[in-house]
């Protein structure tokens, strides 16, 4: 089965700073794959090169088959990518229906629309969706008084809309409480599962890392150095040492997962 | 070549007082977030009283720059006793808000100035000891100019000592760039404010003080060098003193060599050198990305459709509205089409502002354009009154879209100082190009089609118009394309993360605001029958954004309540000898009830009255 984001050969430097060097890798339909390292490793970066944000020297992304690259990040969007935000980004003054009817306005083309009631578009389509992160509750909430932790099941809610094929998660679980990490990542999995999608994701916990992705890619200054599913990660003998230098942490994190 | 080098020192000591007011305004916009447009009264002030005490002393050297430093010390205290009085208790209304209480002290410094000093013009003496003029390169120079070219360095030398050598500096620069640290930080921010305050008054004070031996000191002083003030201090960045150094240079050298190719370019020059200043570098000179944003903000509530009730009051007045010209008199008639055109004028203002959050310093630039094109088009065209009304809005959108164009490409008060530049080289090609626009004799003899011409049937079209309007925008900001404009205003990167092309959208929205105001334009000038470079001045853009401001603009009726409400109460007080005074405190009033503006204002009446009824039922 071909694969429905390929990357290849992604490079970027920052003048003499290599961020990314060479980056080589492939996701599936349906899969859940986990991108990880320590800080300044290059997720970010990488992640920024494949929504749009940011440009690469080299390389290519390629969306079942359509290159991504030069693709301003609303196109990307349109061409099936749907993402959250490491911080959210929501759009506060609406209720939480509305800013899922926004996204689902976007994708029937109708922001250009002067006379409809936006608030009686799409009503059914965005409960759906809502019920589908447990929120159907705080529909009629404004979104200024949403919890942390439910800002982020929002703005799921709103990344689904277009029925995207591929979803890029940036840190979802940063910020938030231990138990809803789980919680929240146990419900993504849950809905990838279900609707097929795939997903990239970035993340610092490990729990999360090792309880959810099908696979794991590691980065450290801006190479892939290991590639595997969670077991096969534990027991890299490379991925230890970069990431503790030999310490004991990592083993405290292991015995957790 | 002497000639040049005169010239070229003329420019510099221009500049010298233009930088002392411009720091002032960028030291208090840095600290405060306030666009304080009092500013220009502390000039004044600041002049008239070194007048009253150099004359007064009549002490030779020593009184004079006596009388100059007193003066200054004299503004900064005023500016003292404005920051805790007024300012101390608004500055968490929503941004911008205080811009409206600094328009109030304008209107009272207006007046008071008039009382105190009386309505002529006073001409200081010469500075005693520089009142000869020595010859450079067999030009003169008067020895007070070179006096003054050495007076702004040493005074910017003064401020970077202040500003890098003291911790009362370094906390000025911290809350520059960010607020909230400062404040997070332990830092009593209520003292910072009023300081940064107080020295900014004092540099204007003393830019006006140092201004009496070289101008008269008058009433219009205040209103003609705050815009160009506002330019320096946007072209040098906002909140950098030394930006606001090297524009204040830049602007008055430029303008000094101007002159002498095209003399009647100096008074779109600034505004000209701002925009490509912007479009460049959006954030001026020297300035930052960060320091355009105050501290954060309550969001908006969630916008909800009318509630019966609601709607049942709009419905009634409305119709009270209709039928008024049946029963009142004529002159209320006019009065009330005056309303309806600034509400029309408010509205379209308010669905950039409130809905889009691009905030215009210059919007009565679409409204002029819509009455000119209209004005235009009966004269020289031939036009008929119902084509005239429809060309005025498209060609008030076609400049929207120009402008707009160059606009959408800012944010937050960047963008705002771009619409106003946009509007005052607007004004100033219209003051100055006599033979098309008929420049300050404005266009006279524009009156309606015969069978419009009784003020009841004029009455009517305005009303379909302006109410058409005015529904039709409220329709917008229910629509897709009026969420879309929140939804970006709200997040920019969530807008463009679900596939919307914000600033087209945006761009889209400056331009259907500038139709509106157009409309409104073309609406008055048939209903006075002229037009005048007014309708597109600085005054008129004040007036909008006002209204807009004092009515609420997290609220979308309250462009109406405030439009309704400045008109009416303008209509009133101008009968009344120190009207300026008089609606300065009325003003105040209102902006210190009601920070959240009228319609905010009325909202926690009614939320305060409602209970109880309930109460008195069960």
């Amino acid at each position: 089965m071909s694969p429905v984001l390929s990357v290849r050969n992604l490079a970027k430097s920052f003048g003499g700073i290599k961020a990314v060097q060479d980056v080589n890798f492939d996701v599936g339909k349906g899969e859940f794959l986990a991108l990880i390292g320590p800080n300044g490793a290059g997720k970010t970066t990488c992640f920024n090169m494949l929504n749009g944000y940011l440009k690469p020297n080299t390389g290519s992304v390629k969306l079942n088959g359509k290159e991504l690259l030069g693709t301003p990040p609303r196109k990307i969007w349109r061409l099936g990518v749907g993402r959250t935000f490491q911080i959210t980004e929501t759009f506060l003054s609406m209720t939480v229906l509305e800013n899922i009817q926004m996204a689902l306005i976007s994708y029937h083309r109708r922001v250009f629309d002067l006379f409809s009631r936006a608030t009686r578009l799409y009503v059914d389509e965005a409960m759906a969706l809502l019920d589908l992160v447990n929120m159907s509750e705080q529909a009629q909430r404004a979104c200024s008084e949403l919890a942390y932790g439910d800002l982020k099941r929002l703005e799921l809610a709103i990344a689904l809309a277009h029925e995207p094929a591929l979803l890029l998660m940036d840190e979802p679980t940063a910020g938030m409480a231990p138990s809803e990490r789980i919680a929240l990542m146990a419900l993504t999995a849950e809905i990838v599962e279900r609707e097929g999608v795939s997903v990239v994701f970035t993340e610092h916990d490990m729990d999360v890392v090792f309880a959810h992705s099908h696979r794991i890619l590691v980065l450290n200054r801006g190479e892939l150095i290991a590639e595997g599913t969670g077991e096969e990660i534990r027991a890299n003998a490379t991925v230890q040492e970069v990431y503790l230098g030999g310490g004991t942490l990592f083993e405290e994190e292991l015995a957790h997962a | 070549m002497g000639f040049y080098f005169a010239q070229l020192l003329t420019g510099l000591a221009n500049a010298s007082s233009l930088f002392l007011i411009a720091s002032g305004l960028s030291i208090i916009f840095g600290v405060t977030r306030i666009v304080n447009f009092a500013h220009g009264s502390f000039y004044m002030v600041g002049a008239y009283l070194a007048y009253t005490l150099v004359t007064t002393l009549n002490a030779g050297i020593f009184g004079f720059w006596f009388s100059v430093i007193a003066a200054a010390l004299i503004v900064g205290v005023v500016g003292l006793l404005i920051e805790l009085t007024i300012l101390r208790r608004i500055y968490r209304a929503p941004e911008l808000f205080q811009l409206v209480a600094t328009f109030g002290v304008v209107l009272i410094f207006q007046d008071g100035t008039l009382a105190i000093w009386g309505a002529e013009d006073l001409l200081g003496p010469r500075a005693p000891g520089l009142d000869r003029a020595v010859r450079i390169m067999g030009e003169p120079i008067p020895e007070y100019d070179l006096a003054l070219i050495c007076i702004g360095p040493a005074v910017l030398l003064g401020i970077w000592l202040l500003f890098h050598k003291t911790r009362w500096g370094v906390l000025v620069r911290a809350a520059t760039q960010d607020r909230e640290m400062v404040a997070a930080l332990g830092v009593n921010q209520a003292w910072l404010f009023s300081a940064a305050f107080v020295l900014g008054a004092f540099l204007a004070g003393l830019g006006g003080a140092l201004q009496i031996p070289r101008e008269a000191a008058s009433l219009q002083m205040d209103l003609s060098i705050i815009g160009e003030a506002f330019v320096v201090v946007v072209i040098g960045g906002m909140g950098s003193v030394t930006g606001a150094f090297v524009a204040a240079v830049l602007i008055s050298v430029l303008n000094a060599f101007a002159i002498l190719i095209f003399p009647q370019i100096s008074i779109v020059l600034p505004f000209i050198v701002m925009a490509v200043v912007l479009i460049v570098r959006p954030y001026g000179l020297f300035g930052k990305p960060g320091s355009e944003h105050g501290g954060t903000e309550e969001p908006d509530q969630p916008l909800r459709l009318m509630s019966n009730q609601a709607s049942m009051i709009l419905f009634a007045a409305v119709a009270m509205l209709a039928l008024s010209p049946v029963v009142v008199a004529e002159f209320t008639t006019i009065l009330l089409v005056d309303v309806m055109v600034a509400t029309l004028f408010a509205v379209s203002l308010h669905f950039m502002m409130g809905i889009g959050g691009m905030v215009s310093f210059g919007h009565a630039a679409y409204f002029g354009v819509g009455a000119y094109a209209a004005a235009l088009s009966v004269k020289l065209l031939g036009f008929s009154m119902i084509p005239a009304m429809i060309f005025g809005p498209i060609a008030a959108a076609a400049a929207a879209l120009f402008f707009g164009w160059f606009c959408v490409r800012l944010s937050g008060v960047y963008l705002a100082m771009l619409t106003m530049a946009a509007a005052q080289i607007l004004w100033g090609v219209t003051f100055q190009w006599q033979d098309f626009t008929g420049g300050d004799d404005g266009i006279l003899g524009v009156w309606p089609a015969k069978w419009a011409s009784s003020d009841q049937v004029y009455f009517y079209i305005a009303f379909v118009l302006c109410i058409g309007g005015i529904w039709f925008l409220r329709r917008v900001a229910h629509s897709p394309f009026g969420y879309t404009l929140r939804g970006i205003r709200d997040s920019k990167t969530r807008a463009e993360a679900i596939g919307v092309d914000t600033k087209f959208h945006q761009w889209m929205g400056f331009t259907l605001a500038g139709a509106l105001a157009g409309l409104a334009g073309v609406i008055f000038a048939f209903s006075k029958g002229s037009v005048f470079p007014d309708s597109l001045g600085i005054a008129q853009s004040i007036d909008g954004l006002i209204m807009v401001l004092l009515g609420g603009i997290h609220a979308l009726a309250g462009p109406i309540f405030g439009a309704v409400a400045f008109v009416m109460i303008e209509d009133w007080v101008t009968r009344l000898e120190y009207w300026r005074f008089i609606f300065g405190g009325i003003i105040l009033v209102v902006v210190l009830l009601a920070p959240d503006g009228i319609a905010g204002g009325v909202q926690r009446l009614l939320r305060a009255v409602m209970p109880t009824k309930k109460g008195d039922a069960a």
